[in-house]
């Protein structure tokens, strides 16, 4: 599904991903982990196509289209999601009404029907109470006065409506509690299924406790430098990251 | 021998051309004369002129005007209301047309032309609110105008429905000048809805003063809807006089027009008084749209409150210049002033002047300015869920006037304005 082959990307003039790479099959939840400045918000926004950054090298396919020449809506069409680390707030545009228009234009893409209003209100209902999100939240302004939990079920709502292909969950679990986090997780879990793949980016451990990966990553100075399974987050958890650090260098 | 600058020559060959094309003003005579002579006194404003500095008036000025008729049928440019028993009247370059007209037939309120209602001996405040004295387009207004509305709202009437005031310019070099007086007296409340339009390739001059008064506990409502095609200048001045506990609101919308200068002067005279002013515009190409706005709070325990914002495209032009004045006696003001600006590319340009004059003490006012592009964190956002990057910049513009223009009070008009400002944010 995913295939990340060397990819290098910079951020005024500074190097942060040096030579990333990374497979994800489908069906896959890939957690990726690292301290701080790693490079893991970067891998999500590098994929989006945050045109804050530099792409230096290398190829990120997405079932054999390299992402990284298309536009940042282009890569939604083709079925990427990132749900961001920290959603923007957007007075006077509705949550809705936006939903709509990018779910319409993603169909446009891919050259189906627009959805119509019937079916569209019918999904709204049904996917947002896969979150809990309160009906009143989808009729606001994008994430306008949302707490951060509500930000949060706010993007895995759109990520249910949207039905991606490969969703990229920057930090969700940041500034949750332990409630909205099984709530997120619980709609996250509600989407896996075998055509779908996952790339989760985390600080803790905590997360996949609820979203359980197949794999864990560990993406130290803009590399992978460890991969293993899920017990390999919780020796993180225990030991830090200073270990693998001194692994690298000894 | 007398010595004429090219200035004057060029003033003079306009007013010559005025004076055959508005043969016939309404002013009653003192006051005709005292015009007259102000316009020959007072120079035409330059970009020297402090209130004049970024909008240039030689266009105006250095092309005679001259008298039509007009051969576009009225019917056809005007809105649809979703409130069908407004009153409709029609102006046609400048001139009251009362075969066009339905007026109100409910006691209490009376619509007809000023000239009517100057010869009835009514609409004698004219001319006392307004700046002929100091502005020379006001006094060219005075002077000139041959036509124009008288509202008049007698004590305890509520007018359910708005006054919708079509006034269309049409033909070449056409001078259209007309004033209106509105007195809403005690206890009343009126809607007006102003409605300026021209064909594609009409030319012209459109000059309207409009002088308010706003009596004890009434309140005052205008939509003011400019959609001029063609390469009309549009002059519109609001003067408006508020007395103790009364409301004034104004929309001023301006969907398109080649140059058009709002002036708008609220007195507020007695206490306990709220105005609410708000306008948006979204000029491209080369369009040029200037607010001037002055709120003048002579006495304790009023509030204003005034939003202004716009989006510039292309090579357009914005001005706003916000006056708040607080004089001493004004204690306990509460004065609220935000403008904000989008500006979509390198060659708009938007020039934005706060100016809060505070003599009070005890007041509460605020004012900000910010002039930017559209939020780009904003836009990557709705990008990366699909959106196309033409429909996320156009729901981003529409959203930031969209505050603006839901304040209009009628559904059908709100619709329209809405629909005008779809093509202007999707261009």
């Amino acid at each position: 599904m995913l295939k990340i082959n060397n990819l290098r990307a910079s951020v005024e003039g500074t190097e942060i991903l040096k030579g990333l790479t990374l497979e994800v099959k489908p069906g896959e939840v890939h957690a990726i982990m690292g301290p701080n400045g790693s490079g893991k918000s970067t891998l999500a926004s590098v994929l989006a196509g945050n045109e804050d950054y530099e792409i230096t090298g290398g190829t990120a396919l997405l079932d054999g289209k390299d992402l990284l020449d298309l536009e940042v809506e282009e890569r939604a069409g083709e079925g990427l999601f990132l749900a961001f680390q920290y959603p923007v707030e957007i007075p006077g545009v509705s949550n809705i009404n936006f939903l709509r228009a990018a779910l319409n234009d993603i169909r446009t893409y891919r050259g189906q029907e627009p959805v119509s209003a019937s079916d569209f209100l019918k999904l709204v209902k049904e996917k947002s109470a896969l979150v809990e999100l309160d009906g009143k939240l989808a009729n606001r302004s994008v994430n306008e006065g949302f707490s951060g939990g509500e930000k949060k079920r706010n993007e895995v709502f759109q990520m249910a409506m949207l039905e991606p292909k490969l969703a990229v969950l920057d930090e969700t679990d940041s500034g949750l509690d332990i409630d909205a986090l099984k709530i997120v997780a619980q709609g996250v879990n509600a989407m896996r299924s075998p055509k779908r793949s996952f790339v989760v980016i985390t600080h803790y451990q905590r997360l996949l406790d609820y979203i359980v990966p197949d794999y864990v990553h560990v993406l130290v100075d803009g590399r992978i430098v460890k991969t293993g399974t899920k017990e390999l987050a919780l020796e993180l958890e225990a030991k830090g990251y200073d270990w693998i650090k001194e692994e690298l260098t000894a | 021998m007398e010595v004429i600058s090219a200035v004057d020559q060029k003033k003079q060959a306009f007013t010559e051309a005025l004076n055959e094309a508005c043969a016939h003003p309404l002013a009653p005579a003192p006051l005709l004369a005292d015009a007259r002579a102000l316009v020959n006194a007072l120079p035409v404003p330059t970009t020297r002129t402090e209130a004049w500095k970024y909008t240039r008036v030689n266009r105006i000025i250095n092309h005679p005007l001259q008298r039509n008729e007009g051969t576009e049928d009225p019917a056809a440019y005007m809105l649809t209301l979703a409130d069908a028993k407004a009153a409709r009247v029609v102006l046609v370059n400048g001139r009251f047309r009362a075969d066009l007209s339905t007026l109100p037939n409910t006691s209490g309120v009376r619509v007809q032309s000023l000239e009517d209602a100057l010869s009835a001996g009514l609409a004698q405040s004219i001319g006392s609110l307004s700046n002929q004295q100091n502005d020379f387009f006001e006094a060219v207004n005075l002077a000139y105008a041959e036509s124009g509305v008288f509202i008049h709202v007698a004590k305890g009437t509520i007018v359910e429905s708005p006054v919708y005031i079509l006034h269309l310019t049409d033909g070449t070099q056409t001078a259209a000048i007309s004033r209106s007086v509105i007195e809403v007296e005690e206890r009343s409340a009126l809607n007006v809805i102003f409605h300026s339009a021209s064909p594609a390739g009409c030319t012209g001059f459109n000059s309207h003063v409009a002088e308010c008064f706003v009596q004890r506990n009434a309140r005052l409502e205008i939509d003011k809807i400019q959609d001029e095609d063609g390469a009309v200048y549009q002059h519109a001045t609001e003067w408006v006089a508020q007395a103790r506990d009364s409301r004034f609101d104004i929309r001023t919308v301006t969907l398109r027009g080649t140059w058009v200068r709002n002036n708008l002067n609220i007195r507020v005279n007695g206490e306990n008084c709220s105005t609410n002013l708000f306008g948006t515009y979204m000029p491209n190409q080369k369009e040029l749209v200037d607010n001037h706005t002055m709120v003048d709070h002579r006495v304790p325990h009023c509030e204003s409150n005034e939003t202004y914002k716009g989006f510039l495209n292309d090579q357009a032009t914005g001005v706003f210049n916000g006056k708040v004045f607080v004089r001493q006696d004004a204690q306990k003001t509460n004065a609220y002033q935000q403008n904000s600006n989008i500006v979509l590319t390198d060659e708009a340009v938007m020039n934005a002047k706060p100016e809060l004059e505070i003599y009070a003490d005890d007041v509460k006012c605020s004012h900000g300015s910010t002039t930017g592009q559209i939020d780009d964190e904003a836009l990557f956002y709705l990008r990366a869920r699909g959106l196309k990057a033409q429909t996320a910049r156009q729901l981003l513009v529409e959203a930031f006037v969209g505050e603006i223009i839901n304040e209009i009070a009628d559904a059908k008009v709100r619709d329209y304005c809405i629909g005008r400002l779809h093509e202007r944010a999707g261009a």
